[in-house]
């Protein structure tokens, strides 16, 4: 009789890689799965029960089962993967400044001048009074319709772009 | 309302990045890191090469200088949603103008 791989090693691999690929095209635009990370987290717990249920099916069954050296090699990367998801997700991404400094809500925003992507200065009392096509650049404004009263400002800060 | 987003990137780089994914909205550049260091967002040696860069934070201020919302979310890879952030700020600033 010809020996198989056991069916759950490869079900279980399917499951831990669709995990992060899951959670960067899908869940990460939901907070409810994107704060707490449980359906990824569900993902890589249901891929590896089943790939050790694959590798103890291997030990088990030598005879007529496959996969006593793929085994432990596909449960091994797969730890490591769920360890660097759980790592970068639920540590890493966590150790960010507190910024207990950071203006509250009902104080005063610090005014600021600063360049903007044409490197011309714009301060921020500037785009609270001007309309938003007024400092807009020329040529690229926004559409006729979505001229409006200036009506406060939403600042994002982010990372950066590279 | 307008959106304004800030960084420590240049313009030219804001330029770019404005230009590939279609953003209509205005950049600053800070990359002294000044601006983003009086809003206590400065997050020291996180950036390419151990550079300065700015932690995620969002605000609303309203037309008196006044800051009526903030986010200062305490992980990178969690922001506050388009959704999320009109949702709010119209419950505390009352139906702004959009």
């Amino acid at each position: 009789m010809k020996r198989r791989f056991p069916r759950t090693l490869w079900y279980g691999l399917v499951v831990v890689l669709a995990a992060p690929v899951l959670y960067l095209a899908l869940f990460i635009r939901f907070p409810i799965t994107r704060d707490v990370p449980w359906a990824s987290l569900v993902m890589f717990g249901v891929g590896l029960g089943l790939l050790l249920h694959g590798l103890l099916h291997a030990y088990r069954h030598a005879a007529t089962s496959r996969g006593k050296v793929v085994a432990p090699i596909a449960l091994t990367f797969s730890l490591a993967l769920t360890a660097f998801f759980c790592w970068t997700l639920l540590y890493q991404a966590r150790q960010i400044p507190d910024s207990l400094g950071a203006p509250r809500v009902g104080q005063m925003a610090p005014d600021f001048t600063l360049p903007d992507q044409d490197g011309r200065p714009v301060s921020l009392a500037q785009l609270l009074t001007a309309s938003p096509d007024a400092v807009a650049p020329a040529g690229a404004g926004a559409p006729a319709d979505a001229v409006q009263k200036a009506n406060g400002v939403v600042l994002v800060f982010y990372r950066g772009y590279w | 309302m307008r959106l304004v987003a800030v960084s420590v990137d240049p313009p030219e780089v804001s330029r770019d990045l404005r230009r590939k994914a279609g953003y209509t909205f205005t950049f600053l550049g800070d990359p002294k890191g000044d601006v983003i260091r009086s809003y206590d967002l400065l997050h020291p040696g996180a950036g390419p090469g151990g550079s300065d860069i700015a932690r995620p934070a969002e605000f609303y201020v309203d037309g008196t200088g006044t800051v009526r919302w903030a986010f200062i979310t305490p992980s990178y890879a969690i922001r506050a949603t388009p959704q999320q952030m009109l949702a709010e700020i119209d419950a505390v600033a009352g139906g702004v103008n959009r």
